[in-house]
C-alpha cells in the first residue's frame, strides 16, 4: 500500500436510526488497499450495524459510501443497481459472518460451498472448480478428503474455516469480518486468528474486522476505531491507541482487559 | 410378441358408466334429489358453496349428487363451471353490520347490545346418536327447544332479529381494539380469480385465498396456533350467521339494485394486544367469512389471518401458521387434490429414465467394486 | 383423421369465456417475447383437475381454431386414457377435427414427451407442465427465486449439477433437465425425457408451456437457442437403449420398457406410437 493508491471504500456521515435510537451515527472512514481496520465496542456501540452498511446490506438514512473497483472506477453503493451489487459481492466483497452457518449452505457439500462463487461467476469446467476449491481448502486448513461431506458434520472453527474459503476463492479485494472468532472456542480462536492474519497479509485484501477484543485488534489491524452508542469516539494507529488511549470510553475498555 | 393395447377410448367409457351406475345405487331405492340435498344437507352444500367459491345452493347441491358426495370433488365442479359463465358485473361489497341475524354470539362479555342469540345450533346438545334418524320422520316434528338459562335467548323459525351493533365496533371506538383501517390510499383490492397470488400477498388478497381454502387444512393450521406454533391470544369476539344483500350497480340506472340474499358466517376475532412507540397498546384482529354456515372454517380462517399479519404487527415469524408463502401455496383443495392424485396418471416416461439411470449407477458401482 | 363436428352448444367454444381467451393470448405474446421467461396469468378451473393438464388445456382452448388439427400425447402415445380424455374433451368443446399422425397436426397438445417426427414451421407445441419452476427444490421460496431470474442468479442450479457429479459421477436429473434459453433464462422444459432436449434448439415449430395449477406461462419461438446445463468436461448426454424397438425396429427413439409375463421378462417399444406405426 502506498500513499498514491487511492482509497478502496470512502465513507461519510453514515447514519442509520431505528425509531428513536441510533444504530450508527455519522460514521466516516477511508479504507486502502490492504490495510486492516478493526471497529471495536461492546455489544450495541453500532459497530455490526455499520458493518452491514459498508456491505450494502442496510440503507443509511444519511451519508454516503464509495467503492473503488478493480477496475478503478469509484461507484456510489447505494446508488448501484442490485444486479451490479450482487456482482460485486460475489467477485470483489467478502463478508463473513459471526455464525458461519449464516454464510455457508448447510444443504450442499463442502466443496460446493467453496466453489460456488466461481460457478456464479460463469466457471463451466468441473475439473478445474474442483482443483480451485482443494486448493482453497488446504489454504484454510481443512482436510481435502472432507471434499463432499455437509458442514453440518464440520466442527464450529471448520465451518468458519470454510465460509472464509468461500469467500475468498473469488480474490475479492475488501472483506469484511463481524466477530469471526467469537462464536469459537477459545483454544480453537488463536489459530483462526493466525489464518486471518496471514490471508490478509499474503492476499493483500483490505478488511474491516468487527469486534470486542482489543488482542484481535492488536493482532490483526493497523488502524482501530472505537465507537460508543452508535457513535465513533477515538480513532487512530491500533498501537498508539491501545498504548495511549485518549477517550474515557476507551481508557475504560484498554483497562478492563486483564494483561498479561 | 407385444400387442399394442388399444380402445383405452372403450375402457374410459366403461368406467364412466359404472361410476353411473355406483352412484344410483340400489334401484329399489328412491333416488336421492337435488331439492332434498339442499334441504337436508345443508351444511354439505355450505361448505361446497365456501370451497367452490361460488353462491348456488342448488349448483351446489347438484354437484354433490355428482360426486356422490365427495364435497372436495363437488367443490371442483362448481369452480370449473364458473370458467364457462360470462362475468357480468362487480357487487357492491356486501354490509355484514346489516345482516338479518340468524345466529350471534360473543365469547368476550356476558352480555351484549342485541343479546346473545343461539340460532340453530348443536353446540349445547351432546353429541349422541340419534337413532330415530335410521326411522322416516313422523308427522310431529317438534320445532329447536328455547334454551332455558338467562339471559342467552334462542329465537326459532324465522324470527330474524334486527341488526344489532357489531361487538368489535363498540370496542374499536374505545380505543381498545385496531380499527379496521385499508391500506394507504385504499387501494382496489386484488382479485384472485382474476389475477394469480404472488408473494407477498396483501391482506385482501389473502383473505380472498383463506375464504375458498381447504377447511380441513385451515382447521389444523389454526389449531397449530392454538397449541402453540404462534399463539395468538384468540377470543370470539363475535360470531355472526345469516344473509346479508347483494347490490349491484346497474351503470343504466346509476343506483343500486338488490339482487338477492345470501346466506353468510362471519367470524370477528380478537387477539393478542400490541403496541408501539407511537400508539398505545390496543386488541387487535382475526377474520373470518364463510359462504353457508360454516362456524368452523370461519374460526379458522380467523385465527390462520391473524396468525398471517404477524409481520405486519412486528412479530417474530417462527410457526408454520405465519408462513404467508406456505399456508396460501398449499390451502386450494383444488390445487392439492388434483396435484396429488396426478401421480395415479402414467408417468412411465420419466420412469423409464429414472431407471436407466440407476441401472447405469449400479453398474457403475459394480464395476468399482470388483 | 376425424370428421369435425359441431361444438356441444352448452358450452362455449373451447370452453373458456372470450375474455379469458384474450387474456391466455395475451400472455402467451408476453412469454414470446421473452423467450424461457414465466409469465404468470390468471389461470381458471378447468374440468380436468389441477395437474392433469389444465395449462396445456387452457393454451390449446385459447388458440384453436375450426382450421386447426389437433393431436393429443401423453407418454407419447395418443391412446393413453389421459390424452383420450383432453382430446375427447376438446373436440366435443370446439367439434375440431383430430388426427394421431403428428405431420398432419397444427396444434400438439403433449404431456413429457416431444414427438420423434420432426416440427415443421407452422406448428404449435403445447406443453403440459406441473412444475415451472426448475429450481423449486433448491430454494422453496418465490420471492428469492424471482430475484435469481431478475438476476440472472443461477450459480445455485450450477451447484446442484456439480454436487451430482461429485457424488455419482454423472448429473442425476433425467428428465425436466435445466436449459439456457438464449444465455439469459433458466428454464424448465417440462417433465420430457433428456432424450428430448435436443428436439428443442433452434427448432421450427412455436413451443408454448403452461402450468395451470402454478399459474405460469412460459415459450419458445421457432428458432430460439436452448441449450441444457452442463460443465465443459462433463457434457450433456441423452440416454440410450441397448435394443432396438421389438416393433418396428428403430434406434432412433425414445423406448418404453414393458414387463411381458410373471418371469419378469422385458421387450422395448417405441413410446411415439405414431412414428412407430410410419417406420
Amino acid at each position: 500500500m502506498s500513499d498514491l493508491d487511492p482509497p478502496l471504500l470512502r465513507a461519510t456521515g453514515l447514519t442509520v436510526r431505528y425509531g428513536d435510537r441510533y444504530g450508527c451515527q455519522d460514521v466516516s472512514l477511508t479504507l486502502w488497499p490492504g490495510e486492516v481496520l478493526a471497529v471495536v465496542g461492546e455489544s450495541g456501540s453500532g459497530k455490526t450495524t455499520l458493518l452491514r452498511v459498508l456491505a450494502g446490506r442496510i440503507t443509511p438514512q444519511a451519508g454516503t459510501l464509495h467503492y473503488r473497483d478493480a477496475a478503478n472506477h469509484e461507484y456510489d453503493v447505494f446508488a448501484l443497481p442490485d444486479a451490479a451489487r450482487r456482482r460485486l459481492e460475489r467477485t470483489e466483497w467478502a463478508f463473513v459472518h459471526q455464525n458461519p452457518r449464516d454464510g455457508l449452505r448447510m444443504a450442499v457439500s463442502a466443496g460446493a460451498n467453496t466453489g460456488e462463487r466461481l460457478m456464479a461467476n460463469g466457471v463451466r469446467h468441473w475439473g478445474s472448480i474442483r482443483a480451485s476449491t482443494r486448493q482453497w481448502m488446504e489454504r484454510v486448513e481443512l482436510e481435502t478428503a472432507r471434499i463432499d461431506e455437509s458442514p453440518a458434520t464440520f466442527s464450529g472453527g471448520m465451518q468458519q474455516r470454510l465460509q472464509i474459503a468461500r469467500n475468498l476463492i473469488s480474490g475479492p479485494r475488501l472483506a469484511l469480518l463481524d466477530e469471526p472468532t467469537s462464536a469459537l472456542d477459545v483454544s480453537v480462536q488463536a489459530r483462526l486468528l493466525d489464518l486471518l492474519r496471514g490471508l490478509t497479509r499474503s492476499l493483500g485484501l483490505a478488511t474491516v474486522i468487527v469486534t470486542h477484543d482489543l488482542a484481535v485488534a492488536r493482532l490483526l489491524a493497523q488502524r482501530m476505531m472505537v465507537m460508543k452508542d452508535g457513535k465513533v469516539v477515538e480513532t487512530g494507529l491500533t498501537d498508539q491507541v491501545l498504548d495511549d488511549p485518549h477517550h474515557p470510553y476507551t481508557q475504560l475498555l484498554v483497562a478492563s482487559v486483564p494483561q498479561g | 410378441m407385444y400387442v399394442a393395447v388399444k380402445g383405452g377410448e372403450r375402457a374410459i367409457d366403461a368406467a364412466d358408466q359404472w361410476v353411473r351406475t355406483r352412484r344410483r345405487g340400489d334401484r329399489a331405492l328412491a333416488e336421492l334429489t337435488v331439492a332434498q340435498i339442499q334441504a337436508q344437507l345443508h351444511r354439505s352444500v355450505a361448505r361446497v358453496m365456501a370451497e367452490g367459491a361460488l353462491f348456488d345452493p342448488q349448483l351446489a347441491a347438484l354437484a354433490i349428487k355428482q360426486a356422490a358426495g365427495d364435497l372436495v370433488e363437488a367443490a371442483f365442479l362448481l369452480r370449473a363451471y364458473r370458467t364457462t359463465l360470462p362475468r357480468l358485473a362487480d357487487s357492491l361489497p356486501v354490509d355484514t353490520a346489516q345482516m338479518r341475524i340468524e345466529r350471534r354470539i360473543s365469547a368476550t362479555f356476558k352480555e351484549v347490545p342485541g343479546g346473545q342469540i343461539l340460532g340453530p345450533t348443536i353446540d349445547y346438545g351432546q353429541r349422541l346418536l340419534d337413532f330415530s334418524l335410521l326411522e322416516d320422520e313422523t308427522s310431529s316434528d317438534a320445532l329447536a327447544p328455547v334454551a332455558k338459562s338467562i339471559p342467552t335467548r334462542s329465537i326459532p323459525g324465522d324470527g330474524l332479529a334486527t341488526a344489532p351493533p357489531r361487538v368489535t365496533e363498540l370496542m374499536s371506538r374505545d380505543g381498545l381494539l385496531e380499527a379496521e383501517q385499508p391500506a394507504e390510499g385504499d387501494p382496489e383490492p386484488a382479485d384472485l380469480t382474476r389475477e394469480p397470488l404472488r408473494f407477498p400477498a396483501a391482506r385482501p388478497l389473502r383473505l380472498q385465498a383463506l375464504a375458498r381454502g381447504d377447511e380441513g387444512y385451515l382447521l389444523g393450521l389454526g389449531y397449530s396456533t392454538q397449541r402453540g406454533y404462534a399463539h395468538t391470544h384468540p377470543f370470539v369476539g363475535e360470531l355472526r350467521v345469516g344473509r346479508v344483500e347483494v347490490s349491484v350497480v346497474a351503470p343504466e340506472l346509476g343506483f343500486a339494485v338488490v339482487l338477492g340474499e345470501v346466506e353468510l358466517t362471519e367470524c370477528q376475532m380478537i387477539n393478542q394486544f400490541a403496541g408501539s412507540d407511537e400508539a398505545p397498546p390496543m386488541f387487535t384482529r382475526g377474520y373470518g367469512l364463510v359462504f353457508g354456515q360454516g362456524e368452523r372454517k370461519s374460526i379458522a380462517m380467523a385465527l390462520v389471518d391473524r396468525a398471517l399479519r404477524a409481520t405486519e404487527l412486528g412479530e417474530p415469524e417462527t410457526a408454520p401458521a405465519q408462513d404467508q408463502e406456505f399456508v396460501l401455496s398449499h390451502c386450494d383443495n383444488l390445487e392439492a387434490s388434483g396435484f396429488v392424485q396426478h401421480l395415479k396418471l402414467p408417468h412411465h416416461v420419466d420412469f423409464q429414465s429414472e431407471l436407466e439411470l440407476l441401472r447405469r449407477l449400479r453398474a457403475d458401482h459394480g464395476a468399482r467394486e470388483s | 383423421m376425424s370428421d369435425p363436428t359441431i361444438h356441444d352448444p352448452a358450452f362455449n367454444f373451447a370452453y373458456l369465456d372470450e375474455q379469458t381467451k384474450r387474456m391466455i393470448r395475451r400472455s402467451i405474446l408476453k412469454a414470446v417475447a421473452i423467450p424461457g421467461y414465466q409469465v404468470p396469468f390468471a389461470s381458471r378451473e378447468m374440468p380436468l383437475p389441477y395437474g392433469w393438464g389444465t395449462g396445456g388445456l387452457q393454451l390449446t382452448c385459447a388458440l384453436i381454431g375450426l382450421d386447426d388439427v389437433l393431436k393429443v400425447i401423453d407418454q407419447g402415445a395418443d391412446d393413453t386414457t389421459n390424452a383420450v380424455n383432453i382430446r375427447r374433451f376438446i373436440a366435443r368443446t370446439t367439434g375440431v377435427q383430430t388426427t394421431t399422425q403428428t405431420t398432419e397436426a397444427t396444434l400438439i397438445q403433449t404431456r413429457h414427451r416431444i414427438p420423434e417426427t420432426p416440427l415443421k414451421a407452422g406448428q404449435i407445441l403445447v406443453f403440459q407442465v406441473p412444475q415451472p419452476e426448475p429450481m423449486f427444490r433448491l430454494e422453496p421460496r418465490e420471492t428469492e427465486r424471482r430475484r435469481m431470474h431478475a438476476m440472472a442468479d443461477y450459480g445455485l442450479m450450477q451447484v446442484r449439477l456439480y454436487e451430482d457429479i461429485a457424488r455419482h459421477g454423472r448429473v442425476a436429473t433425467t428428465y425436466d433437465y435445466p436449459v439456457m434459453v438464449e444465455d439469459r433464462y433458466l428454464m424448465s422444459p417440462s417433465p420430457i425425457p433428456k432424450f428430448d432436449v435436443p428436439k428443442l434448439d433452434q427448432s421450427p415449430a412455436l413451443m408454448l408451456f403452461g402450468a395451470g395449477r402454478e399459474k405460469r406461462i412460459h415459450a419458445l419461438p421457432p428458432f430460439t437457442r436452448v441449450e441444457p446445463l452442463d460443465f465443459d468436461d462433463y457434457p450433456f448426454e441423452r440416454q440410450r437403449w441397448d435394443s432396438a424397438c421389438a416393433l418396428c425396429g428403430s434406434r432412433e427413439s425414445f423406448l418404453d420398457e414393458m414387463i411381458m409375463d410373471d418371469a419378469g421378462a422385458r421387450q422395448f417399444i417405441c413410446s411415439d406410437t405414431d412414428w412407430c406405426g410410419a417406420q
